[in-house]
């Protein structure tokens, strides 16, 4: 592969292989790798904000009384850091992951698009710039949960249009990007690699993209609605004029639902990748992973008015709803046994990215459960907007999601950089993740039974001692994230030596971008692979 | 590395230790006091151990494959990847198991829209931020805040939670109920969403405005039930708890009645001591002016103004009168509330120290005119 690059270099009427100079590479980039960084470097720090608001909350909640911030700020706080992590950090980094991965699993040159790639990402920071904006707005940042259920939303501050007006800008980024990831997938892959032979992290992403090209002009939609109805007075959800405020709901949670299947399908994708390498097997059942993708993807769209029970359905909405939505237990059960199916009987060892995956798998299965109870409509009457749903969305997000990210992060790393990072403190920083992470949120599910409703701000005595210990948790993960700031630089810096191009051992079995040498060139696959690795299917 | 451990042993004894010290917290849904909230936890209980033995087995078996299946124990890798009997077991079994789970659910939710014959009615207002009852059947209509004694404390950065009984969840006026009765309620709201939710009873219900939703109970002992708002409704939505007493029949009449008459009674005009209408002005003021204008009066800056030195609080008192019985396109026209009540806040507003204000004098109820026209 590098003698055709370094063939091409000769030519000099071609246009330049390598990057450019300074900070204008960064701005310019059409490249998928230099673009990808930038996702997963913009997500990094988004992670950041979004974890100092998780943690300004969580001291507010450390006892009970309101000691450091006023509710109308502490509900800012709640709105803010589910916007940032949402469309700032998860989402971000997975577009980041799909930009570095996508064409190198594919052998694909590029991603089929990179001058759209490239507005995609800034119209992405214009967006979130926009968002944290607000933040210094007269009347405070918007506080009517990251919903923006109206009429609450309705008496948004000065912010209510800006906070509109970067979703709309969300929106377009992540339509974008997706339609870069189909694009890229059905027209680029190498000769040879049919569907069926993609490694799951492609696939998954390409249900994503789809996903994402269904909901976005929906919630675009919604919040257009929204803005129509205070400025320029239409009723589409007040009753006053002839609208519902329930409407809203249906048409948020239409968006809302496989919005967060679009934070856990490339989740499922990284952990199907890497477990197969580090148990020495084969993914069990190939094609029942994809299928069941695709039938959580569908399921997706007909379960919206679960996130609803409490809201007044009629009682053959709410039997469909929970019907509609226990039957996305039986996809997700099949994914975590085929994990388990894999791991059994492997030649098992425990590096970093695996310690993250098996406890992605055990974490994310709780979340599993606790999703499981809660779509039984009935008892949904107790749990609906307590700290229980808190714990059972925060369980499917931090241990999975941004695990399944950290472990993308250690599995790929020494790929993107030529360096190891450092093991021994990875291992640290998983540990004090996992441990952590339970602190932090299993007591939340004792608050939610108990009776503590989500989004407040000081709470009863009795809610006091598990909200104490669940601020200490979150202060130790939250601090405990830095550890990866470190081993990032570290790593980039030389890390513990060069590795090789395949890096995990017979990893060039199972996907092809541990064909091509590490750091890998900033041009790989200017002519497809001649043949693609078979062991992930 | 060592530090790493020291810190996370304080940290399980500190888990520890709080757990022994205090006996009043619960890690499981309550049982409630309706036979419907019974169903539900038995349902709850069912689905949890479900997903317990479910969790055992998939995670034991991960888990001796980790232990077992590994290099450093010299394990070969199998090269199996499907195995389609396996899978379509492992399909098939979850799926009954979900039925086996769909039939109780069913019926709980058939029970939960049983509202018809109830045999009385109670009509629930959420506002921001306080609920409003109406019952249907008797004319008896309260507004229920949040209690003084919370609302002190939690509006002064001092103030310590643990003096006040029940903290932020107790009212000025519960809800008072019959045991014994099916009760329909009627959920609505006037400005926002908000959600009623007596855990006890074993339900929320959305109070929508424009919209009736409605649910119903039916409590066997009499008791006290305390609750909260639930669904995000803006800045004190955290402040504004639902608390319902359970009487039985005779006493619950009698409730009735005693409320009925002080309802109807035409508001006592007497003239009062200054101590007196300060004292009566300051609970009229923490529960009707609050929650926006602040316990110093500071308000909030771009969303509420502040009393304290305002020329409107502390100027004309006839044009001040008008002001909060007219209200604003922000502020609700006060002019419910009575000649006496106006009388105690006016008084206090313009004199409260904690406010800042000290004009130096005082109104009595009696003279009090309408400043403002009532066309209704």
């Amino acid at each position: 592969m590098s003698a055709v690059v370094a063939e091409h270099d000769d030519h000099h009427d071609h246009h330049d292989h390598g990057p450019q100079k300074g900070v204008l590479r960064w701005i310019i980039t059409t490249n998928h790798k230099d673009i990808g960084t930038l996702y997963l470097v913009f997500a990094l720090a988004m992670f950041f904000v979004g974890g100092t608001m998780a943690l300004i909350i969580r001291s507010e909640l450390f006892e009970p009384g309101l000691q450091f911030v006023d509710p109308n700020f502490f509900n800012s706080m709640t709105t803010m850091h589910a916007l940032v992590m949402v469309f700032g950090a998860v989402m971000p980094a997975f577009v980041g992951l799909a930009n570095w991965m996508i064409p190198m699993m594919i052998g694909a040159p590029d991603m089929a698009l990179p001058r759209m790639n490239n507005m995609s990402f800034w119209m992405l920071v214009a967006g979130v710039l926009l968002l944290a904006s607000t933040l210094f707005m007269e009347g405070g940042a918007p506080s009517a949960g990251w919903t923006l259920y109206p009429p609450l939303v309705l008496q948004t501050g000065k912010a209510f249009p800006f906070a509109i007006f970067s979703v709309h800008m969300l929106g377009i980024s992540s339509i974008m990007g997706a339609i870069n990831v189909i694009a890229t997938i059905f027209n680029m892959r190498a000769p040879g690699m049919t569907l069926m032979k993609m490694p799951l992290f492609v696939w998954t992403w390409l249900i994503t993209a789809f996903l994402l090209i269904a909901i976005m002009p929906v919630f675009a939609g919604a919040v257009t609605m929204l803005l129509t109805d205070r400025f320029f007075d239409t009723s589409f959800f007040d009753a006053a004029g002839g609208g519902d405020p329930v409407l809203y709901q249906h048409i948020f949670w239409f968006f809302g639902h496989p919005e967060v299947y679009v934070m856990i399908l490339p989740t499922f994708g990284v952990a199907s990748t890497i477990i197969p390498v580090f148990a020495r097997k084969p993914l069990f059942g190939y094609s029942s992973m994809v299928y069941a993708t695709g039938a959580i993807a569908f399921l997706s769209f007909i379960v919206w008015a679960h996130h609803m029970f409490t809201v007044g359905l009629p009682i053959a909405g709410e039997l469909y709803f929970m019907y509609a939505t226990m039957l996305i237990a039986i996809p997700t059960g099949v994914k975590v046994f085929n994990w388990t199916a894999t791991m059994w009987k492997g030649s098992m060892t425990f590096e970093t990215p695996m310690l993250f995956s098996i406890a992605f798998v055990v974490l994310f299965t709780m979340g599993g459960f606790t999703g499981l109870m809660m779509s039984v409509a009935p008892v949904d009457f107790q749990y609906h907007d307590t700290y229980f749903i808190v714990a059972h969305f925060h369980y499917t997000l931090v241990p999975a999601s941004i695990f399944i990210l950290m472990a993308a992060g250690y599995y790929w790393l020494p790929k993107w950089t030529g360096n190891m990072y450092n093991e021994k403190i990875g291992q640290l920083h998983f540990w004090l993740s996992a441990i952590s992470v339970n602190i932090l949120f299993f007591p939340q599910h004792f608050l939610g039974l108990a009776g503590m409703p989500r989004r407040i701000p000081d709470y009863a005595i009795q809610f006091a001692d598990w909200n104490m210990v669940s601020s200490i948790g979150a202060f130790i993960y939250g601090f405990s994230q830095l550890l990866f700031v470190y081993i990032v630089i570290d790593t980039i810096r030389g890390g513990t030596g060069k590795v090789s191009a395949e890096v995990w051992e017979d990893a060039s079995k199972h996907s092809l971008e541990w064909t091509v040498p590490s750091p890998a060139p900033y041009h790989t696959f200017t002519t497809p692979p001649e043949s693609i690795p078979t062991e992930h299917f | 590395m060592k530090k790493t451990k020291q810190l996370l042993a304080c940290l399980v004894l500190m888990a520890l230790g709080l757990g022994t010290a205090h006996a009043d917290y619960t890690l499981n849904l309550v049982q409630g006091v309706t036979q419907l909230s019974h169903e539900l936890y038995d349902l709850h209980m069912l689905i949890l151990w479900i997903c317990v033995f479910i969790g055992i087995a998939v995670f034991g078996t991960m888990f001796y494959s980790i232990f077992h299946h590994r290099k450093s124990k010299g394990h070969q890798a199998a090269t199996f990847h499907e195995n389609t009997t396996v899978e379509i077991v492992w399909t098939i079994i979850p799926t009954l198991i979900l039925v086996g789970m769909a039939i109780p659910a069913t019926k709980a939710v058939i029970d939960l829209d049983k509202v018809q014959e109830s045999e009385m009615s109670i009509k629930v207002t959420g506002k921001q931020w306080y609920w409003d009852y109406e019952y249907l059947d008797n004319g008896i209509h309260f507004e229920s805040h949040l209690d003084e004694a919370s609302e002190k404390v939690h509006r002064q950065k001092d103030g310590d939670p643990r003096t006040v009984a029940n903290y932020l969840l107790n009212v000025d006026k519960p809800l008072v109920v019959p045991t014994k009765k099916k009760i329909r309620f009627l959920f609505t709201a006037a400005d926002v969403i908000h959600s009623w939710w007596v855990p006890d009873l074993g339900w929320k219900k959305d109070a929508n405005p424009g919209f009736i939703n409605e649910a119903w109970t039916y409590v066997e002992n009499p008791g006290v039930y305390r609750g909260q708002c639930t669904e995000l409704c803006g800045r004190d939505h955290g402040f504004m708890p639902v608390v319902v007493i359970a009487m039985e029949q005779d006493r619950y009449d009698a409730w009735v009645k005693e409320t009925l008459d002080k309802q109807n009674q035409a508001p006592d005009l007497a003239e009062q001591s200054r101590s007196v209408l300060m004292a009566k002005g300051e609970s009229v003021y923490l529960k009707n002016c609050v929650a926006c204008h602040q316990i110093d009066g500071k308000g909030i800056s771009g969303w509420y103004p502040a009393l304290r030195g305002s020329e409107k609080v502390t100027g004309n008192m006839d044009q001040l009168i008008g002001f909060i019985q007219a209200g604003t396109s922000k502020m609700p026209a006060f002019r419910k509330l009575p000649d006496n009540e106006l009388a105690q806040l006016i008084t206090y507003i313009r004199n409260a120290p904690e406010l800042g204000n000290n004009v130096g004098d005082e109104i009595q109820p009696d003279k009090i005119t309408p400043k403002w026209d009532d066309d209704e």
